[in-house]
Formats: structure tokens, sequence, C-alpha cells
């Protein structure tokens, strides 16, 4: 059944949800997994969920397939509950490292869960064929998956999640087993995706596939949400710095002053200064006859935010006192 | 309910393609051998003996299907993470548990039924014909399937809260109990005080698969009661469904870590 949601609802709305796990020979130890998570993905956005191995990530999208349960708080997806068989058939789910039945062909294997899903028996096999050709996989329909390889493998797992045209999409670190070329095909299935109007939320520690394709982006670490925000503003915002590469192998006197970071790179300098040493920086080049080559302000990367984040707490706190 | 048949269909799917039906050739050996023994050693008793060792041979090798598949049923699906793409779909965990279940409960129906053909075959080699009573070894039969839902019914209550190993433990030793839980029940009436209590409630909380086994009887050519196969089903069926609803109940709360 299709559940129609209003323009400005939330795709998923995780509302405090924590789990602690017991742990120990009398499950007497508490083990905090996630604390309490506040976290809001609109409709149509792609999402990344980053954090290091062991963050929490894996353990949020289990709480948010009813794999487990929370200790507290929680959750809607698509304005439903977590469990509501109505939002489940609405949802894709791409697992880490997925493993399937691998008795079953491909083709076996999607049509089983296109039953599961729901899909008229009448559009199973066309649905089948149609998403096998779209993860690449169109020629090894009928091949059992215990001779897939692992890339093969993550494949058949995104076409297993898009199969039933969800609304949303989970993907746990998709890009996990892909080559390079994979990694590309992955890209543009998921660019796809948003353009076919579906939210997508997935979790990564690459870094580079999240800047390619995330509106927005959320940090964990230690099971703590540590930030939230758009890619776009933090890649954009200028940290106050200039590059400046010329050719050459020298270093003029005057950049010592400056507190420049120099390194020589062939026969090309690249050089960080702050920018209210702009002018003086030029002045010392044009007297020292050197060809300057570019000058660009230095961005924040998505890498330096990231990194900003997975900063002991404490630490971060100190630095602002 | 459309989505438990899908379940059980697979799970039948998975038990023919790892190859559990192969037991059907040992048996089929077993078979032949023992009749073809059986008609050089023994002298006007060989139908007895078929019967005897062929029932039994039918009910061991199913039971040891239903301990050995039934224990990894759930387990296997969350060490191999196969059901976190299952439950991510609209399916309900009991839906899950029950379809799997009937998956098993219905391969080894499949299974009994080629080696029922093949006890039936060896009847008809040593005796060279059917007689009426010997009709009862169907019943025979039938009372060995309802063993089989009762021993994968607990099999798969044990795994929903233990681990394999303890599972297949757990599952053989309460076989072995009930299959003398007559004796269990005549040993709780000769006792008396809180002894006569403890093993009153242990008699009727173990499966009675003594009351289930009418292979001996059968092989002398004697009646079952319709009787006894109206309460033997209804037993059957009542103690599953309670083993069932118990590991529905279980994994329902459980955690897929």
């Amino acid at each position: 059944m299709e559940v129609l949601l209003p323009n400005d609802m939330l795709a998923i709305e995780i509302l405090g949800l924590e789990k602690i796990y017991s742990v120990g020979f009398w499950r007497k130890k508490p083990k905090c997994a996630l604390r309490p998570l506040h976290l809001n993905v609109e409709e149509g956005e792609i999402f990344g969920f980053l954090g290091p191995n062991g963050a929490g990530k894996t353990t949020t999208l289990k709480l948010l397939m009813g794999l487990v349960f929370p200790t507290s708080g929680t959750a809607r997806i698509l304005g439903m509950e977590i469990g509501d068989p109505r939002m489940k058939a609405q949802i894709g789910f791409l697992p880490e490292q997925p493993y399937f039945y691998d008795y079953l062909t491909a083709r076996e294997l999607l049509e089983y869960y296109g039953q599961l899903s729901g899909i008229p028996g009448k559009e199973i096999p066309h649905k089948v064929q149609e998403v096998l050709a779209r993860v690449g996989l169109p020629n090894v329909s009928g091949l059992q998956l215990r001779k897939f390889s692992k890339g093969m493998l993550q494949r058949v797992g995104i076409a297993q999640a898009i199969l039933h045209d969800p609304k949303l999409l989970f993907f746990d670190e998709p890009m996990s087993g892909l080559d390079p070329f994979g990694r590309r095909e992955v890209r543009d299935l998921m660019e796809q995706l948003k353009h076919e109007g579906k939210t997508v939320f997935f979790s990564t520690h690459i870094l580079s596939d999240a800047e390619a394709l995330c509106d927005r982006v959320a940090v964990i670490h230690n099971g703590e949400l540590r930030g939230v925000g758009a890619v776009a503003d933090l890649t954009s915002s200028v940290r106050g710095k200039l590059e400046i590469i010329w050719q050459g192998n020298t270093i003029p006197q005057a950049f010592k002053g400056f507190g420049a970071e120099c390194h020589v790179t062939g026969d090309t300098v690249r050089a960080i200064v702050a920018e209210e040493f702009q002018d003086a920086a030029f002045a010392a080049l044009r007297n020292a006859h050197l060809r300057l080559i570019s000058l660009t302000p230095v961005r924040n990367s998505l890498e330096a935010y990231y990194v900003s984040k997975l900063q002991p707490v404490k630490a971060v706190a100190e630095v602002r006192t | 309910m459309n989505r438990v048949y899908h379940i059980a269909l697979n799970t039948f799917r998975e038990a023919v393609r790892d190859r559990v039906l192969y037991n059907l050739v040992a048996f089929a050996v077993l078979m032949c051998g023992t009749a073809i023994l059986v008609g050089q050693i023994s002298f006007g008793i060989e139908k007895l003996v078929v019967i005897n060792l062929g029932l039994t041979a039918v009910s061991l090798f199913g039971v040891v299907i239903s301990i050995f598949i039934g224990i990894g049923l759930v387990s296997k699906e969350i060490e191999k993470r196969t059901l976190y793409t299952l439950l991510s779909r609209p399916v309900r965990r009991w839906e899950f548990v029950v379809g799997k279940f009937l998956g098993l409960v219905g391969t080894l129906f499949v299974n009994t039924f080629f080696m029922a053909i093949g006890v039936l075959g060896a009847m008809l080699y040593v005796a060279h014909h059917f007689e009426k009573p010997d009709g009862w070894v169907l019943v025979a039969v039938y009372f060995i399937v309802l063993q089989f839902v009762i021993v994968t019914a607990l099999a798969l209550l044990f795994s929903s809260f233990s681990s394999p190993l303890m599972s297949a433990v757990f599952a053989f030793s309460l076989f072995i109990v009930g299959a003398f839980a007559e004796d269990l029940r005549g040993f709780a009436g000769m006792t008396r005080g809180i002894t006569r209590w403890i093993a009153t409630v242990a008699a009727y909380l173990v499966p009675n698969f003594s009351a289930l086994n009418v292979i001996t009887s059968v092989a002398h050519e004697q009646p079952v009661s319709g009787q006894l196969i109206f309460y033997n089903t209804v037993y059957a069926l009542i103690y599953a469904t309670m083993a069932i609803s118990g590991a529905v109940l279980i994994f329902e709360r459980r955690n897929l870590k």
C-alpha cells in the first residue's frame, strides 16, 4: 500500500534512539553502542552517515531496520513507527558485506525477495531482469550465488534493495568490496535514485564518496553524534589561508617571516600562508624573480571536518575555552 | 500467509539443494540389504523384522534430520546475516519462524514418504504380497511424522535461545527421555511427596513419544485404535504449537546482533 507523505514530511526522524548492550558472563556490564541520537533526514536527499569502524553506524541502521531493539528512544521512518510493515514495504536495505542464500541463483533470490515484498507475481520476472541490468549483472541471472565474487554479491545486494522501487534506501557501506569502476557505477546509481526522488541514507567511512554524493552528512564516533552539516557549506567555507604555487625550487627568505608551510615538489613550490600576507608574498616572489603559477583560497574539506569531529570531546572543549 | 508459504518453500528448496534428501540413498541401501539378509536368515518372521527395522530406521533418520537442520533454521540465518534483508521487508518475525518450521516439516514429509515406500517395497520383497493388517504400517508412519513435527518444533525452540550445539543436545536428550515418557509417568505414580510432584510435572512436560511409537504392535499385525490416532494427532499439534509459540515469543524479543 502506497503511503503518500506531505512535502515537508521527514523521511527519517530519529528521536533519542539509544542502545546499551549487557555484556560479560552475568550480562551485568553495560556497553553503550549508541548514545541518545537525534537526527532528521529530509525527503529526497542523499544523507551520509560517517564514522570510523565501530562508531555505531551499523547499530543505528539495525535499530532503524528493527533488527535490534532500542534501550530507549524511538524513530519514525516515512512517518511510521519502526517495524510497521507498511513502512517496510517502502524501504530498501543493503547490509554491510551482504550474504545471501548461496544455493539460489541471482534470479531466484530476487524473485523470492519480490514475493516477500508483495510485488504482484506477474511483475516479478520483468522487475528482476530490470534491476539486474541496472546493477550491471544482466547475464548472470542463472548462476548460483556461491559462484559470485564479493563485488558481484554487493551488486546483488543493491539489486534486492531497489527491486520493489522503495521510496527510501538504507545502504550500509555500499562501496565495500567494489573495484574503482564498480564504485563509480554505484555512485552513478545513487545519483539516479536521487533524481528519481528517492531518499538515500548511507553509512560509509570513505570520505571521497560522501563528498561526491551527499547533500548532508552526520559524523558519529564512539556511539555519539559529533556533528551534522550540509556538504556544500562544510566545503565552501574559507579557512583564512591561501595556497600559493610558483615555479622553481627557491623559497624567498620573507616566507619564513610569514610562518608559511612550504613544500618543494620537483620544480614547483607550494606554500600555505595567512591571507593577511597576500601582498607581501606577491612582493617577495616578484623581488626574487619567481614565476607565480596559482593562488587559491584554502577551503575546508570534508576530511578536515570529519577529523575535527573525531577529536576527543574533552580536547575540543579545552580548545574552545 | 502468503509470505509464510514463500519462506516455507524456500526452506524446502534449501534442504533439497543442500542434498538433505540424499539420506534416502543410504536408506534405500539399508532397506535392500535388510530385505535380502532377513530373507536368508529368518523363517516366518521376515515381515515382522523388516517392519521393525524399517520403521525404526525411518524414525531415526528423520529425527536426526529434524534436529540437525531444525537447530540451524534460525541460528544459521542470524549467523550468516541472511535474515537482515528478509526482516527489512514487510515480513513479521513470527511469519519467518512459522515459515521455516513448515518448510522443514514439508521436507521431512517428503523424505518420510519415500522412506515409507522403501519399507513397503522391502515388505513386498519378503512377503510377496500385502495383507489387510499391513495397512497399520501407514498409521505407524503417520505417528512417526507426528514425532518429527514435535522434534522439529523443539529444535527450533531451543535454537531460539541457545547455541546450535546445546540445542542439539537438548533436543536429542528430550527425544530419548520422551521415548520413555510412559515409564516416567509410571515412576511418578510410585513416588511420594515432592518427588512425586516433580516427577509428575516432568513426565507431562516431556513429549510423550512412547504413545507415538506403535512400531512393535503394527509389526505384530495389531490394529491401532481410531481414538489413539485422534489423541496423538491433537497431542502432537498442541505440543508443536506450544513449542513454536515459545520460539516465536523469544525470537520476537531477540536482538539480531
